[in-house]
């Protein structure tokens, strides 16, 4: 990948020194430059679909999915939908991120508590979790717990494998010298291994948001009665194109809002990280 | 302090470097103790590392330990810090009245082991221990990183300090509890030529003003004869030299006086016995 990189980068660079002038105004554009490729493909799109040459049953117009997306937020649908999909998010986020943080610290830090649960997690999480819809449906029916349950489960590995890595992790000697100075128990928990082990802590949550929001798509899409997923899935039975796009781009937007959160929060918890320092 | 009747004049004109910050920023001085160590040996599974170390050292003394690599400089260390326990032989600290006490033992490593995620003023206050609130701990942090001449990063981060002055801040979490003992295991092993002289006369100054003692193991013969009192040279986990440095402090580097001690150290250390 650097390889390929490196080689893109270079005519770029002689291309600057052919036309400095063009390439100074290009600096000036260059916040904008990201969003050139998307607009442009909503315009041909929207030019394409207003001559009729894409049929709406395939794909609507950009404008048509602009008006579902009014429609849905007067009816209030949209909000409400968003607002169960988001809850069951963070739901299984915490139900999930919580057992995995605690079975990897556990784990991490005593050698007991690993040999008693390591083993049967790694086993585990080699099912897909989604391969267990048809006897969670049996489970719990459509019902909240069906959802609770696998995106917690989806969550939940990531965030214990790299919570346990964090802290096998931490600098033994940075353990030694914490013990030296009187530090132990949950002090130097507290002081020294979560701070150590954070940097791959964060890793495993924006791995898991991932995750989540791929969970509850195909959960909500399957056995639901209400949120995005459901959204989606009726408006697919009554043909609303328009609908299944909107939600679609719904689902892109709550995946970059948690990223885009992740990383705020990363950012301010390892500001002692060169890396996260400008 | 060393108890050591001079052979040689002071120095005048001299200049020491560290001496514009002269003032003494310590208000309490430290308790030394003088350690007493007896038939010490370590052993790990086959490797019979220390074998039975008779050492005595006073109250306020600056020792030097040097030798091969691998000869047990460090494990002598970690000992007299508690770090490890001997396989036997009895170990026993006391104050200057003679009584046994308990030796509030620190170390400094090679590596300066901050905490990257604490600014260097909570690093030094690391040093104080748990039972300490935290504006006394930040008082008396500030106080010490003064008088290592790093007030100005007391709210940096650790990764945006030079080597040498990482080692500052893990000298002034050293000696913010104020340790009747401070050990040093190749403290200035990973610096520059010049940083390590500025660091050499950091720490002399440092245990002149405070009086700890001090157990240094360096790999520089010369950084042991510019610092210590006196030297002992660890071979076949014995001690095989114990030679006295008898020269006024501060040292000035390219001593001839002291470039006698350096041969003889050396000539111990790979001559053979
Ligand atoms: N925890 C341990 N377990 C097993 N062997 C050890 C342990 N610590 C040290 N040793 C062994 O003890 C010997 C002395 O090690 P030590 O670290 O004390 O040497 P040193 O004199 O400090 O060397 P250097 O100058 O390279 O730092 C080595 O052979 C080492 O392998
Ligand atoms: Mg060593």
């Amino acid at each position: 990948m650097t390889a390929y990189d490196v080689v893109t980068d270079r005519p770029s660079r002689r291309r600057s020194w052919v036309w400095p002038a063009l390439s100074a105004r290009h600096i000036r554009l260059k916040g904008l430059l990201p969003f050139v490729v998307p607009i442009l493909l909503v315009l041909v799109w929207q030019v394409f679909s207003s001559a009729g040459w894409i049929s709406t049953r395939v794909m609507p117009a950009p404008t048509d999915v602009a008006a579902a997306f009014i429609d849905q937020v007067l009816s209030g649908a949209l909000f409400h939908n968003v607002a169960v999909s988001g809850a069951r998010a963070l739901a299984g986020l915490a139900v999930g991120g919580t057992i995995g943080l605690l079975l990897g610290i556990a784990n991490g830090v005593s050698k007991l508590s690993e040999q008693l649960t390591d083993t049967s997690l790694q086993m585990l999480r080699t099912i897909p979790h989604l391969a267990m819809i048809p006897l969670v449906i049996l489970w719990f029916g459509i019902g909240e717990e069906s959802k609770l349950f696998l995106t917690s489960l989806g969550v939940l590995f990531p965030i214990y494998l790299n919570t346990f890595h964090g802290v096998r992790n931490v600098d033994r000697e940075l353990i030694e010298m914490g013990r030296i100075y009187g530090m132990n128990g949950w002090t130097l928990f507290r002081k020294v291994i979560l701070p150590g082990a954070l940097p791959s802590i964060f890793v495993g949550l924006r791995y898991a948001l991932g995750i989540m929001w791929l969970t509850l798509i195909v959960s909500e899409s399957i056995a639901a009665s209400s949120g995005i997923g459901h959204m989606a899935n009726q408006a697919r039975e009554f043909m609303m194109t328009d609908v299944v796009v909107l939600s679609l781009l719904i689902y892109a937007a709550l995946g970059k809002l948690a990223d885009v959160i992740a990383r705020a929060m990363e950012r301010h918890a390892l500001s002692w990280n060169p890396v996260y320092q400008r | 302090m060393s108890g050591y009747v001079s052979r040689y004049a002071p120095r005048p004109g001299t200049i020491e470097p560290m001496g514009e910050h002269g003032q003494t920023v310590f208000a309490e001085a430290t308790e030394p103790v003088s350690i007493e160590l007896r038939r010490i040996a370590q052993t790990f599974g086959q490797n019979r590392v220390l074998r039975g170390i008779d050492l005595d050292v006073p109250a306020g003394q600056f020792l030097a330990i040097v030798g091969k690599s691998g000869c047990g400089k460090s494990t002598l260390l970690r000992l007299l810090v508690g770090l490890d326990r001997p396989t036997s032989g009895s170990l026993r600290f006391a104050d200057r009245s003679g009584d046994t006490v308990e030796a509030n033992a620190r170390i400094v490593f090679q590596e300066p082991r901050l905490l990257p995620w604490a600014r260097v003023v909570d690093n030094v206050a690391v040093g104080l221990g748990q039972d300490v609130d935290e504006n006394t701990a930040r008082v008396k942090a500030l106080m010490v990183l003064d008088d290592v001449q790093l007030s100005d990063k007391a709210d940096q981060w650790p990764a945006r300090l030079s080597g040498g002055q990482r080692q500052r801040v893990a000298l002034a979490r050293a000696l913010v509890s104020r340790p009747g003992l401070l050990v040093f295991d190749e403290p200035l092993g990973a610096l520059d030529a010049l940083t390590r002289i500025t660091m050499q006369q950091l720490v002399s100054r440092v245990w002149r003003e405070l009086g700890f003692t001090a157990v240094l193991v360096t790999h520089d013969v010369s950084e042991a004869v510019h610092l210590a009192d006196r030297v002992i040279v660890l071979d076949g986990g014995k001690v095989a030299l114990d030679l006295e440095i008898p020269a006024d402090h501060p040292r000035h580097h390219g001593d001839p006086d002291l470039a006698v001690f350096e041969r003889r150290l050396l000539d111990a250390i790979l001559g053979g016995h």
